[in-house]
């Protein structure tokens, strides 16, 4: 094979912190390389300098053995390398087609665009009707938008960051045999991922980057998940342990649950019925916009329901405000980190007094006692081993997995009686999320009923003692995870209402190869 | 009271003129919000544009002149707005406020000189047998040429918006200017190129109202038409020709509602000097009612400043 591109050493540096330090590899033709790291590893700067978004600050790039320096994304795609980007970079209110016109240096008139996205989405197995609007799509179908984007330019090679986060299992097979086709046809894929199951299985190559340096190359194929782990965090990994109790009475029950989307793009949620036991944790899977957000607000009580909806321990709570809420023991930890679970500009004692004031009685006759809300912000950091200077930073200044940290630990040390979380590792290292699956787990075996929403179905299988899906806004039954396949999670995924309107599409793979 | 003397044909032909500034106004506004950019401040171009014109065209006695240096003060002045939030980050609505109120205190002192001075008459124009139609030439085809600039520019836009490239990039830019950098297309550019257009065309708006529609200069005289055109861009959910109607129902009320006062009826003055306003905003608001429609029209990054970090 020969060599398409090569990196030689690559550093940018920003302040306070060396992103990229004297990185170094090389990329054949129609090979596909993974490329490793946790969070703020330097994956994400190093792809941005291949892509054109960031330049470097020394070090040189070769395309096809020329040098490479490309000033802007324009100037990349001309030279053949296309990116499909982690947080879709698309417009909701635009049609399938416009989007795709976007990305395009010279797009050819509306309707030879659309027949084209028809022909090569009909090659590639990916169905797509170019006039929907985005906003209307799910998230499997928002990256097909974006590699058909990409395909269109004819790319030498394509970029792909964390493509398989918001997918199903069935979305993550399609996708895979498209860029098995790919690869076949000579384009080199630069994979970027932290499922490593997933580089096992696609990547023939992969370089893996720790603290913005290569500290290891090798064959995935060769390497056990396990020992690639290692080498991304550096360390042993410790795998939570359940406590296996039996779980108790019914704590909070929810039935025939049923509330209309607030905005266009949201989603409807429709009967949803569970019954929460204590000291058992509920996995809820899905993909991500299948209605999570809503679910769980419906269950904090930012949107309040019929009083018989929502019973916490056979009380109607359904009408209670989130304080009300809190009061009796009911307390959620929401996905988005800051604007949702803190509030960014704001120190993390006055966080910390946001939604423990009625439970730690932070405040007298609606007076905070700041001496004690700082002891019981310290006591989070403390117990959770969050990384910062002082209670007395801002939100903001934390890192991801830091601030989830301290938002999963103000709430498990309220003792809550039910704790909801949606998306609790989202974008936290190995070793961090780790520990919140423990606290996670060792609040549920204290007796606590725990729901975690989650997309990641090795998180749920890890943690949860039962499993249900949430798909379209409707909730399935709920199976033990004790046994349950992949295959079998794809399905409930999948969803009886899904499964109608992807069966024809879905039929198209088998029938263009 | 005597409603004979109020005659269908002048009143709707009147009715143009009386709509046009602010249609002129609210086309740029749309432009300039399309692109995600709130601009508060279409009052203080408005009444900038109107004094540069009026001074301009009393100085050269050409009413085209006048227009031409409407539409450049204007643009000068959004300009200053678009300088404070796109390239020092400014907060858009503060901003805007300041841009308004210095745009008053500005033309004010620019306009002492030209207070009591009567305009140059902007001619209409001569369509020729199409002027000479009955009732239809007289309502139509028998206006000045900015009344029709207007509606062109109302066209213009519209088509622009819909079937071109630079309108889907100004509508990716204010849907959503993360990922319309990240695609590499120039966020600040474009929006200050926005806000330029927006400027002028609220600029040529004041010049119409101090050269044709009253005309002459007195200080204050846009008396909140900035305002009620940037309630109508949002009430016609950004839809250029829904704009139109807006602008033409607000002017259309206003004639009828000054003939009703001249024909001495007998509802209070105060309640039919409010009529525009309440009227235009009340069919507004019925027309965009279906929220969720009206939220997928909104450019979903209006009003956000944009900072390309890393």
């Amino acid at each position: 094979m020969t060599e398409l591109l090569k990196i030689s050493g690559l550093t940018k540096a920003y302040p306070g912190v060396v992103a990229n330090d004297d990185v170094s590899f090389t990329v054949a033709e129609g090979e596909v390389h993974a490329l490793l790291g946790e969070n703020g590893a330097g994956k994400s700067t190093l792809v941005k300098m291949i892509y054109g978004l960031v330049k470097p600050d020394s070090g040189t790039m070769d395309l096809h053995a020329a040098p490479y320096t490309p000033s802007e994304p324009r100037a990349a795609r001309a030279s053949g390398v296309a990116m499909v980007f982690q947080h879709f970079s698309l417009f909701e209110a635009l049609s399938v087609a416009e989007n795709i016109a976007l990305g395009m240096e010279n797009p050819p008139k509306m309707h030879e665009l659309s027949q084209r996205i028809r022909d090569v989405s009909e090659t590639y197995g990916l169905p797509l009707d170019p006039d929907r609007l985005i906003g209307e799509l799910s998230a499997g179908e928002r990256q097909r938008v974006e590699i058909i984007r990409c395909l269109l330019q004819d790319p030498k090679l394509l970029i792909m960051d964390e493509p398989t986060s918001v997918l199903t299992p069935q979305e993550v097979d399609v996708l895979f045999e498209t860029l098995r086709k790919l690869s076949a046809e000579g384009t080199a894929i630069l994979y970027i991922s932290h499922k490593l199951e997933e580089i096992r299985a696609l990547c023939d190559a992969a370089t893996i980057l720790r603290l913005g340096k290569v500290v290891a190359t090798c064959i995935p194929r060769e390497q056990s998940a396990r020992e690639m782990a290692e080498m991304m965090v550096g360390q042993a990994l410790h795998t939570p342990k359940a406590s296996g109790a039996e779980p108790g009475d019914t704590v909070l029950q929810v039935s025939n649950l049923s509330l209309p989307s607030a905005t266009p793009f949201g989603t409807t949620l429709t009967d949803i019925s569970l019954d929460l036991k204590r000291g058992e944790i509920l996995g809820i899977g899905g993909v991500a916009g299948n209605g999570q957000d809503e679910f769980l607000n419906a269950l904090s009580g930012e949107t309040k329901t019929a009083p018989d909806a929502v019973q916490f321990e056979g009380q109607p709570i359904g009408n209670l405000g989130p304080n009300e809420r809190r009061e009796i023991g009911v307390l959620c930890a929401p996905e988005e980190r800051l604007g949702h679970a803190a509030a960014p500009d704001m120190s993390l004692t006055e966080n910390a007094v946001l939604t423990a004031v009625q439970r730690k009685e932070l405040a007298q006759n609606s007076f905070v006692n700041w001496g004690k809300s700082r002891d019981y912000a310290k006591e989070i950091i403390k117990a959770f081993d969050v990384r910062t200077p002082g209670p007395g930073n801002a939100a903001r200044s934390l890192s991801g997995g830091n601030l989830q940290k301290f938002v999963i630990g103000r709430e498990v040390l309220q003792n809550p009686d039910v704790l909801v979380v949606n998306q609790p590792t989202w974008g936290v290292d190995a070793a961090a999320a780790a520990d919140i699956r423990q606290a996670l787990m060792d609040l549920a075996a204290k007796g606590a009923g725990v729901i975690v929403i989650s997309q990641d179905l090795d998180e749920l299988m890890e943690v949860a003692d039962r499993f249900c899906a949430l798909a379209g806004g409707r909730l399935s039954s709920s199976r033990p995870t004790q046994g349950l396949t992949v295959d079998e999670i794809g399905l409930m995924l999948g969803g009886a209402h899904d499964a109608e309107q992807e069966a024809a599409p879905e039929a198209e793979p088998t029938h263009a190869e | 009271m005597d409603l004979s003397a109020i005659n269908p044909v002048v009143l709707t032909a009147s009715l143009m003129v009386a709509a046009t500034p602010i249609l002129l106004a609210a086309i740029g506004e749309l432009v300039v919000e399309k692109a995600g950019v709130l601009n508060l401040g279409v009052e203080g171009m408005m009444i900038i544009g109107a004094i540069c014109g009026f001074a301009i065209a009393v100085e050269t006695q050409s009413p085209l002149l006048g227009f031409i240096a409407a539409a450049l003060g204007g643009a000068v002045l959004s300009m200053l707005f678009g300088f404070m939030t796109q390239v020092l980050l400014s907060n858009q609505v503060a901003t805007g406020l300041a841009l308004t109120l210095f745009g008053l205190g500005l033309s004010s002192l620019m306009g002492q000189s030209y207070v009591g001075i009567k305009a140059p008459s902007t001619p209409s124009l001569n369509l020729g047998p199409l002027s000479d139609l009955p009732v239809v030439g007289k309502i139509l085809f028998s206006h000045d040429l900015m009344v029709y600039v207007s509606i062109a520019i109302i066209a213009g836009v519209w088509y622009m918006l819909r079937y071109t490239r630079t309108g889907l990039v100004l509508r990716a830019v204010g849907e959503s200017h993360d990922a319309a950098h990240a695609l590499g297309y120039k966020v600040i550019r474009i929006r200050l190129l926005a806000i330029g257009f927006g400027g002028a065309c609220a600029g040529l708006g004041g010049a119409y109202l101090s050269l044709v529609r009253v005309p002459q200069w007195t200080e204050g005289m846009t008396a909140g038409a900035g305002w009620i055109a940037l309630a109508i861009v949002v009430f016609a959910s950004w839809k250029p020709w829904r704009v139109m109607i807006g602008a033409y129902l607000f002017g259309g009320i206003t004639v009828l509602q000054l003939n009703l006062q001249a024909a001495g009826a007998k509802i209070p003055v105060e309640l039919l000097s409010m009529s525009p306003y309440l009227i235009t905003i009340l069919v507004l608001v019925i027309i965009s009612s279906d929220r969720r429609r009206a939220a997928l029209s909104a450019p979903a990054d209006l009003g956000k400043s944009f900072h390309a970090s890393l």
